[in-house]
């Protein structure tokens, strides 16, 4: 701590290298940081180089149960299809899925956050009652009416995601930028007579950026939810893509039958959940600024 | 006190109003409509008659006038759908099986998540503690489309206990499973938020000297720690409370039950829009009744937020925390 506000020490540096060090200390995150590397490596690979194609249909094969013949690992649907490749090409589109709406959300939440908060007043008043309107509708309606209205291909439906899940957002960068408003390097800044345009980006998005790679930590498993939820009703992607909440309501109809076709995908969602939100959670403790 | 829930309320209206443009807007700029598919290869003069029947051959400030005026007079319009039914008709019977289930799921979530959360930080680091955190987690990590369908397995398929769908006319045995289902995040929540406000309240000052002063140490947590604890709690169960009640899109489809988050997805997929915009309406001022009483309950459970009251420019704390899926 003291060694960190002395003057010759780069403090900048200094706080993200802290930072990096507990996080990679909190076993609990990095276990997760690990399962969640191996899942997107399997979901790019297994689709391409996988035991099995994944548009290949088995006739002779349905509803078969996980088992080691013919490497049908996790079984097969009740198109004859297999699990396992279809597991990993779900897990394929419900990541890319969550990483791309948290990008739609992370540009205009931090945009659209950051400027209100710095020109403050009128316009911040306006803004954020715009932010007040939409939190009256819940986000799953909001996205279901954006999806059933203007299409569900795949990436109207990241869109439509990206354009709801941003408010919070908006929100947390705001609040960070009024507190960072009365700081003197601020003053110091207006002094040099810096364009808002730079003192936007150079002084203040540094500042942010903290409380927003949590918040994005935990953004992306809800926005991977939010499509599960889509597909799930049949409103999210459609044939020949997959995700893991198509999977699981596929799975879902024949559970009696063949509950690993729930299962599995259900699992796969799960461990994806909790990896993330333990990532949140180790990222949150490492960025504290209690714990410096 | 009153004078503030009537600035509130004015504070309301134009939230409504643009929730209401918004809807009316998004559902006339979406391509395509209910009739796309029937009226193909129809006489474009019953195509007219049909479309001047539904007012949709006006202008469309004109439609968006009408729509308003009706509104007024509590008509949320025709379903075009379902030619002989209004859609005040349609969230009519809906609400009431959306109300009974998330009420029930909110009752269950509060007594058990807060006794929970309680339990856990009163023996912070013990056993308790751990499970509590463990299982919430759990709760936490889990959607309900997960929970629902293996609840069905193994409640309903395995065991054989209880019916796996329909509303049964009310019946509490149909209710059980979609209400455990609507529950469970509800609870694991409700743990997590219990038990961080009350431990950041067992460490502050305030407490530190009800201790010195040498008041027994129940009466330190039901008079100093209880009521702060309340506060994020209850910022969490306004909005929920609004989303549940106005229906759980999932579990009603899952479980079958007739509730208007059915209504809404059917009403979506159908390109029924009176119906999406009626529920949508619905939803909004339930949403806005509930961050009212939400800071209400603040004034009454934070003395220097009741303070705030008079002065202008307060903020509205309830707005949008807690939002819930």
């Amino acid at each position: 701590m003291a060694a960190a506000s002395s003057p010759g020490n780069r403090l900048g540096t200094s706080i993200w290298r802290d930072a990096l060090y507990r996080f990679s200390v909190n076993r609990a995150a990095m276990i997760s940081f690990w399962i969640i590397v191996v899942l997107a490596v399997m979901a790019i690979v297994i689709p391409i180089w996988g035991p099995h194609p994944v548009d290949a249909v088995y006739w002779d094969r349905i509803l078969i149960a996980p088992t080691l013949e013919n490497r049908h690992w996790f079984g097969t649907d009740a198109n004859g299809r297999d699990m396992f490749v279809r597991t990993l090409y779900g897990a394929r589109i419900s990541l890319t899925i969550g990483v791309l709406t948290t990008l739609v959300a992370l540009v205009i939440g931090v945009t659209y956050g950051a400027i209100a908060g710095y020109f403050g007043g009128r316009v911040d008043v306006v803004m954020m009652r715009l932010i007040d309107v939409l939190y009256a509708v819940p986000t799953l309606f909001l996205v279901i009416i954006l999806v059933s209205a203007f299409g569900n291909n795949f990436l109207l439906i990241f869109i439509s995601i990206g354009a709801v899940e941003w408010m919070t957002l908006a929100r947390i960068v705001r609040g960070q930028t009024l507190a960072i408003k009365g700081k003197e390097y601020m003053e110091a800044a207006h002094a040099l007579g810096l364009p808002a345009s730079r003192i936007l980006l150079q002084y203040i998005l540094p500042n942010v950026v903290g409380p927003v790679v949590v918040y994005v930590t935990l953004l992306i498993p809800i926005n991977i939810i939010v499509e599960s939820y889509l597909s799930f009703l049949g409103l999210g992607v459609q044939e020949p893509f997959t995700s893991w909440g198509r999977l699981i309501s596929q799975g879902s109809g024949e559970m009696e039958m063949a509950p690993w076709l729930l299962l599995i995908p259900a699992g796969f969602l799960t461990l994806t959940m909790f990896c993330f939100n333990f990532m949140g959670d180790g990222l949150r403790d490492a960025l504290d600024p209690k714990n410096r | 006190m009153g004078l503030y829930v009537l600035r509130r309320l004015a504070l309301t209206i134009p939230i409504l109003f643009a929730v209401i443009v918004l809807s009316f807007w998004l559902m006339h700029a979406a391509p395509g409509g209910p009739f796309d598919a029937e009226l193909i290869d129809l006489d474009p003069k019953v195509v007219e008659s049909i479309r001047a029947a539904y007012n949709l051959d006006a202008p469309v400030w004109k439609q968006f006038l009408d729509y308003l005026g009706a509104l007024l007079q509590g008509d949320l319009g025709p379903s075009l759908v379902y030619s002989d039914l209004r859609v005040s008709q349609i969230i009519a019977t809906g609400l009431p099986v959306s109300v009974t289930v998330g009420l029930s799921a909110i009752a269950i979530g509060f007594t058990v998540g807060i006794g929970c959360g309680i339990a856990a930080a009163l023996r912070q680091n013990s056993f308790v503690d751990y499970t509590v955190m463990a299982v919430a987690m759990t709760g936490v990590a889990i959607p309900t489309f997960v929970t629902a369908p293996l609840l069905i397995l193994l409640f309903g398929l395995y065991l054989g206990w209880l019916p796996i769908s329909g509303w049964g006319g009310g019946d509490p045995k149909h209710l059980l499973l979609p209400v455990i289902a609507l529950a469970l995040p509800k609870v694991a929540t409700l743990a997590r938020i219990t038990r961080g406000a009350m431990l950041e309240a067992i460490n502050t000052d305030y407490v530190r000297t009800a201790r010195a002063k040498g008041l027994r140490e129940w009466k330190v947590i039901t008079r100093h720690v209880l009521r702060p604890m309340l506060i994020p709690v209850v910022s969490y169960l306004g909005p929920t409370i609004a989303t549940v009640m106005t229906g759980s899109v999932v579990i009603e489809t899952i479980f079958g039950l007739p509730g208007i988050g059915r209504a809404f997805v059917e009403g979506a997929s159908n390109r029924d829009y009176p119906v999406v915009m009626g529920i949508v309406i619905v939803y909004a001022v339930f949403i806005q009744i509930l961050n009212l009483l939400v800071d209400v309950i603040y004034g009454y459970l934070d003395p220097r937020i009741r303070q705030s009251y008079g002065r202008p420019g307060m903020t509205t704390a309830g707005a949008g925390l807690g939002r819930s899926k």
